[in-house]
């Protein structure tokens, strides 16, 4: 195998920038979201205790809104690789001794 | 081998004999019953490491179940792997003595999974092999990179190993009265019954029927007492808050300052943080190590490499962690239900960490103390939670053993070069080793405080496996330099962090506590005294609050005793050096400098030339290792 070549070729690029892009933005988001719990149960302890469905406050609301969070970045996640990133992965492998042997 | 097992699996069940079921939460007489439900169990996992032993001959089965484990079955098994005692218990336990902060702290062990899913389950699937040290050594200087590997995966493991050992003999003590030493002794030769017998292949089956157990529990246990309540979440803690028995609980925590609330507002406080988490520094500090250690953790990593291919990895971390996320919905109703129908007074008194508030649970829904079914409830939780301990700590020997064999061995020690049947015997013999060594761990750590070594095991994990593995995948500049230097500065800051945070025992903060109590004890006397002159309600309360207060002098005394003479902790120090408990928040940022340093500062050219490699093959599999043929 060429793994300059391959490396080098525009659809590898490609891809690499999409899933960058994509990978860490999502990172992102769900760590920042994570951290948000504890930090706003110690800073905002007034709109945590707030109540908002019978004794169910919107402390208890946030920290379900992170299960929500987890599972729909995984679905999201799973969802573009499976459509997107799989395929262009799939023609890479597909023509990958043939881009090593034409450079 | 096979006759081994067989004999091994026929006299293992007969082992605990009947007798030793006393003592514990499950009364005596119903004792035969907590021995049918542990045999069951305990057989069936034998009966699968018998199937499995006749599959394990190749490296490839013994380490990585041949891959051809499913995305569904590794998703259960990877949920059986990481969902210890300390989960299904401890937080259960944790909500119904505390009720949010409980909650928030399960949180982090979910989101933990999205780091696994986006950055490390595929990319490691597709260059590695069976290791931690396959990953980091597909670049690096393979030796530095296996030794170095090793060492973290054992530093790692022992820790988390020694806390699950330690925290098991305990429970099952307290849940059906075995004796400290015969539950360790058991646990540790029936995991390394399954690891050396049946590899990987037997492990994997072990998780996936402990985790599937550990749900249908939790399920019954949500369905009887949650029933009540209309299946509503308002309904349920509506309960809550109005309960007396909550509402005594969140007076006791909060003290003085409770005296001007209303009951109903102490029941709702109940809902709100603060109650056991104080210190949101050390919670942020907690949160980077979970979420990033779990990313870091051999015996999860290891997981990834027992399915066929890099899409079948990302449909387990997909399925592992709708089980996780939903368990820990579960043990939201759990714990509550068990903070009304049992109580924290009571939880408390058999445990003072909770953990036996999910059992006593099962044995109110199935009817109590008294009944049948419900000790037949609790006989199956209580079983459930040691089948829980057993898989985790399989999990955790067969990657110790795994580093020990593949990496040290087999990598460093002979260069590569060992047959198939020579690697399998050494990583069996490591196993044992590892597994003789847990057992004296436990055996010696009792009665020691080793809960903190679990988040210990996550931050190391967080700050030396971590940062070497993300750059390893991502960063075109990381080398040899990198990784050893970030993996040994990552691990030692967290070591030594926690060597002087409030986790060790200054015996002179101690016994000064200590002496507090036992000082204040005559005045506390004379006030109960004085107060059950004046009200008749409160005198019958004083022979027991008087019961309460001698136990508590005969502790502290008995906590001056311990500590008399001594002046300084394990690294002599008089105080902690820092408030925070979790290292995470320093010790993080000081792997992935060191990663980035030791990088730039020695050269290595391989690792650079091999980058394009690493790369193209991480993110498209090419090359990847594939499954055994049938």
């Amino acid at each position: 195998m060429n793994w300059q070549a391959i490396d080098a070729d525009p659809r590898f690029q490609r891809l690499h920038r999409e899933k960058s892009r994509f990978l860490w933005s999502l990172m992102a988001v769900s760590i920042v979201y994570y951290l948000m719990l504890p930090l706003g149960a110690a800073w905002f302890p007034e709109l945590f205790r707030t109540r908002v469905w019978g004794p169910v406050n919107v402390g208890l609301v946030f920290a379900l809104s992170e299960f929500v969070m987890a599972w729909g970045v995984a679905f999201v996640y799973a969802r573009h690789a499976g459509r997107r990133f799989d395929a262009m992965a799939a023609e890479l492998v597909r023509d990958a001794a043939a881009i090593g042997a034409a450079s | 081998m096979r006759k081994l097992l067989a004999i091994f699996a026929l006299s293992a069940p007969a082992f605990p004999a009947h007798a030793m079921f006393s003592g514990g939460a499950v009364p005596q007489r119903f004792g035969w019953l907590a021995f049918a439900v542990f045999a069951a169990i305990i057989s069936l996992t034998m009966y699968v490491t018998w199937l499995a032993a006749r599959r394990v001959r190749s490296t490839q089965q013994f380490y990585a179940a041949g891959r051809s484990v499913t995305g569904l079955q590794n998703g259960w098994a990877i949920a059986g792997d990481y969902l210890s005692a300390a989960s299904f218990l401890g937080i259960a336990g944790l909500i119904s003595l505390y009720g949010y902060d409980g909650f928030m702290y399960s949180v982090g062990w979910l989101v933990a999974y999205v780091t696994v899913l986006l950055l490390i389950a595929e990319p490691c699937r597709n260059i590695g092999k069976y290791t931690l040290g396959d990953i980091l050594a597909f670049r690096n200087d393979p030796r530095s990179a296996r030794l170095v590997a090793a060492l973290s995966t054992v530093t790692v493991s022992v820790f988390y190993l020694t806390a699950q050992m330690v925290g098991g003999g305990v429970l099952v003590k307290t849940l059906i009265g075995i004796p400290y030493e015969v539950s360790v002794i058991v646990v540790g030769v029936l995991m390394l019954a399954y690891v050396v017998f049946g590899g990987m292949v037997a492990t994997t089956w072990v998780q996936i029927i402990k985790a599937v157990l550990l749900v249908t529990a939790s399920l019954l246990l949500v369905a009887f007492t949650w029933a009540p309540h209309g299946f509503s979440l308002p309904g349920l803690l509506g309960d809550v808050t109005a309960d007396p028995k909550v509402q005594a609980q969140v007076a006791k925590l909060l003290g003085d300052a409770a005296t001007t609330m209303t009951p109903e507002q102490l029941g709702q406080r109940f809902l709100e943080p603060g109650l056991f988490l104080k210190n949101p520094v050390d919670q942020v500090s907690l949160g980077l190590a979970l979420v990033l250690g779990t990313a870091g953790m051999p015996h999860i990593l290891m997981r990834f490499f027992t399915v066929p291919n890099a899409q079948q990895a990302r449909v387990s971390v997909l399925w592992a962690m709708a089980i996780i996320g939903g368990f820990y919905l579960l043990t939201l109703v759990i714990g509550n239900s068990a903070a009304i129908n049992v109580g924290a007074a009571t939880i408390a008194g058999m445990d003072k960490g909770g953990n036996m508030a999910a059992p006593l649970l099962a044995q109110f829904a199935g009817g109590g103390a008294e009944s049948l079914l419900g000790n037949l409830f609790l006989a199956f939780v209580a079983a459930v939670a040691f089948a829980t301990i057993v898989a985790v700590v399989a999990g955790l020997v067969l990657a110790s053993a795994s580093a020990m064999s593949h990496d040290i061995w087999v990598g460093v020690v002979k260069g590569e070069h060992a047959t198939q049947q020579e690697e399998v015997r050494a990583a069996r013999v490591s196993a044992v080793i590892v597994g003789a060594v847990a057992i004296g761990i436990g055996i010696a750590s009792r009665d020691q405080n080793v809960a903190h070594l679990v988040a210990l095991a996550f931050a190391v994990a967080a700050s030396g496996n971590f940062p070497a593995v993300l750059l390893t995948l991502y960063w075109k500049r990381c080398n040899t330099g990198g990784i050893v230097l970030g993996m040994i500065a990552g691990a030692v800051s967290a070591i030594a962090l926690v060597l002087v945070s409030p986790n060790m025992s200054y015996p002179l903060l101690e016994t000064a506590k200590a002496q507090q109590v036992i000082d204040s004890a005559p005045a506390t006397i004379a006030r109960l005294e004085a107060t059950a002159a004046a009200d008749a309600a409160a005198a019958a309360k004083l022979p027991s609050a008087r019961a309460a207060l001698d136990a508590n002098v005969k502790a502290a005394e008995a906590t001056v005793q311990k500590f008399a003479g001594q002046t300084s902790s394990l690294v002599g120090l008089e105080k902690p050096l820092i408030e925070l408990k979790n290292p995470g928040l320093y010790s993080i940022p000081v792997g992935f400098l060191c990663v980035l340093l030791g990088s730039l500062f020695w050269k290595d050219p391989r690792a650079e030339e091999m980058w394009e490699e690493l790369y193209v093959r991480q993110n498209t599999g090419i090359h990847a290792e594939a499954a055994s043929e049938h």
